[in-house]
């Protein structure tokens, strides 16, 4: 197993192959300056929740055009962020359930995210963990690969609390 | 590969996977229509237990029938939970608790790949397993149904307000279901069920629609079945939610991977949609329908991921 390229991303800094990029804003709001200083074209960034949007920064400015063969992320607090503000619309007077909210329920939909942007049509899969260490063996199972994978510890439990560790893993 | 060496099913069509299998080739449904549960705006179609359940003793008491003579406790022993909601939206502590009940030392793995989570769970314990990490794995699948599901699909107008009719032209949606199963496998190899190839492809199309070519599900299918001539598989466990699209897009990835004239079963107007518990429910049913030859189980889901496994009795 080799990593060639890593990216951390956490709400005060982000370090990319082990150089420092420089922000301006910190937290969700440091997330669309990424956005807009880097993407800019790709509208459906603002549909995504902050777990998904962390995710495909992170892996925009990870992967660029490096081709991959599966997302393989793992987190710790699932979908909660995206949970809670979802609970607070079926909950008292204000029962308004909406499913483009609802749709980001689910802690595997950065993966799905990073599949089409990047059309990864291969494996994605999204693990709950205690660690992030909990998910080496679980890579280093997936054997037979030709191709490298994104794989890494996405986590996000709230607008400004989160951090991402992801890499580009070589079978070889 | 992998050796099964126990499994149970409870859901509200019974305890234990004997009388759930009876109940289905009895034609027993779980469905009823419901106008008094979760605060629901509108009646809604679904199989729900009579007393609500506590997730952890639900799985505690599938485990316990499932295991037999496994030491659970053993450090080679993997706990892996598939699950989408987990414990009033804790996926990882319910887990933990689970494993520890059963005094495993290892930290266990909770699989939330949506909808294919209990195929995917499979694959995990495939791959740990055949890699020489562990000897033995329970692999639990549960969802428990709540207000937070039942109006999110309800916005999503993804619910039948009868029960789900698959594949049928007249069909209107799915209907949720609540259940718990647990497979426990180990590498020793042995007679009965064993578990060959998974296989997880997305379809990198959208993350609420199915593929219209099937894409992601026809490479799992292609991936699980490759130098299986199709006049050899017994039986192709569908997903079959009765939902518009994704059954029109399973029909499509079956008929791309010339899979279209093998028995196919299908079991949410059983079961409902029992979510992360679903793969695992409908692998033994298919187990237990057919008793020998080869299985196929596929799967899809939210956030464009699909799934399938192979498994052979002879």
């Amino acid at each position: 197993m080799r990593v060639s390229h890593e990216i951390e991303i956490t709400p005060a800094a982000v370090v990319l192959n082990g150089q420092p990029i420089a922000t301006n804003e910190q937290g969700e709001k440091m997330l669309v300056e990424l956005y807009r200083r880097y993407v800019k074209d790709y509208p459906k960034f603002f549909k995504m929740d902050t777990l998904s949007r962390l995710g495909f920064i992170a892996a925009e400015l990870l992967l660029q055009d490096q081709p991959v063969a599966a997302v393989i992320l793992a987190n710790r607090s699932a979908s909660i962020k995206n949970d809670t503000d979802y609970l607070a619309t079926i909950t008292g007077e204000n029962y308004y359930p909406s499913p483009a909210l609802f749709v980001y329920t689910l802690p595997n939909i950065v993966t799905g995210e990073i599949a089409i942007r990047h059309h990864i049509q291969g494996e994605t899969s999204c693990y709950i963990l205690e660690k992030p260490e909990q998910l080496e063996p679980i890579i280093l199972s997936q054997i037979n690969r030709q191709s490298p994978i994104l794989a890494g510890w996405c986590e996000c439990s709230g607008p400004n609390t989160f951090n991402a560790k992801l890499q580009i893993i070589w079978n070889n | 590969m992998i050796y099964c060496i126990g499994h149970s099913i409870i859901s509200p069509l019974g305890e234990g996977s004997q009388a759930n299998v009876e109940a289905v080739k009895a034609g027993r449904s779980g469905l009823k229509i419901h106008t008094d549960r979760f605060e629901s705006v509108e009646p809604f179609c679904a199989s729900l237990f009579d007393t609500p359940q506590e997730f952890v003793p639900l799985c505690i008491r599938s485990v316990e029938m499932a295991k037999g003579e496994t030491d659970l406790a053993d450090p080679s022993t993997i706990f892996i939970l598939s699950t989408t909601k987990g414990d009033q939206l804790d996926l990882f502590t319910p887990a933990q608790s689970i494993a520890r009940h059963f005094g495993n030392p290892n930290p266990p793995i909770v699989v939330s790949n949506a909808c294919t989570s209990g195929v995917c769970a499979q694959i995990t314990a495939l791959r740990l397993l055949d890699a020489g990490l562990y000897k033995s794995a329970v692999v639990i699948g549960c969802d428990i149904q709540t207000k937070f599901i039942i109006s999110g699909f309800q916005a999503f107008k993804a619910l039948s307000p009868e029960p789900c009719l698959p594949f049928s032209p007249d069909r209107k949606g799915l209907n949720l279901g609540e259940a718990t199963a647990t497979i426990i496998y180990t590498s020793e190899v042995r007679k009965g069920w064993r578990l060959e190839a998974g296989s997880i492809h997305n379809d990198a199309n959208h993350i609420s629609a199915p593929s219209r070519t099937g894409e992601g599900a026809y490479r799992c299918l292609t991936d699980v079945t490759e130098g299986i001539d199709p006049a050899e598989i017994d039986l192709l466990g569908v997903h079959g939610t009765a939902t518009l699209y994704n059954d029109d897009m399973e029909r499509t990835a079956i008929e791309r991977a010339g899979l279209q004239n093998v028995p196919m079963s299908v079991l949410k107007p059983f079961f409902g949609h029992t979510m992360g518990a679903a793969g695992v429910v409908e692998t033994i049913i298919g187990m237990e329908l057919i008793q020998r030859g080869i299985f196929i189980k596929m799967l899809s889901g939210f956030g464009g991921v699909n799934a399938a496994i192979r498994l052979r009795c002879e």
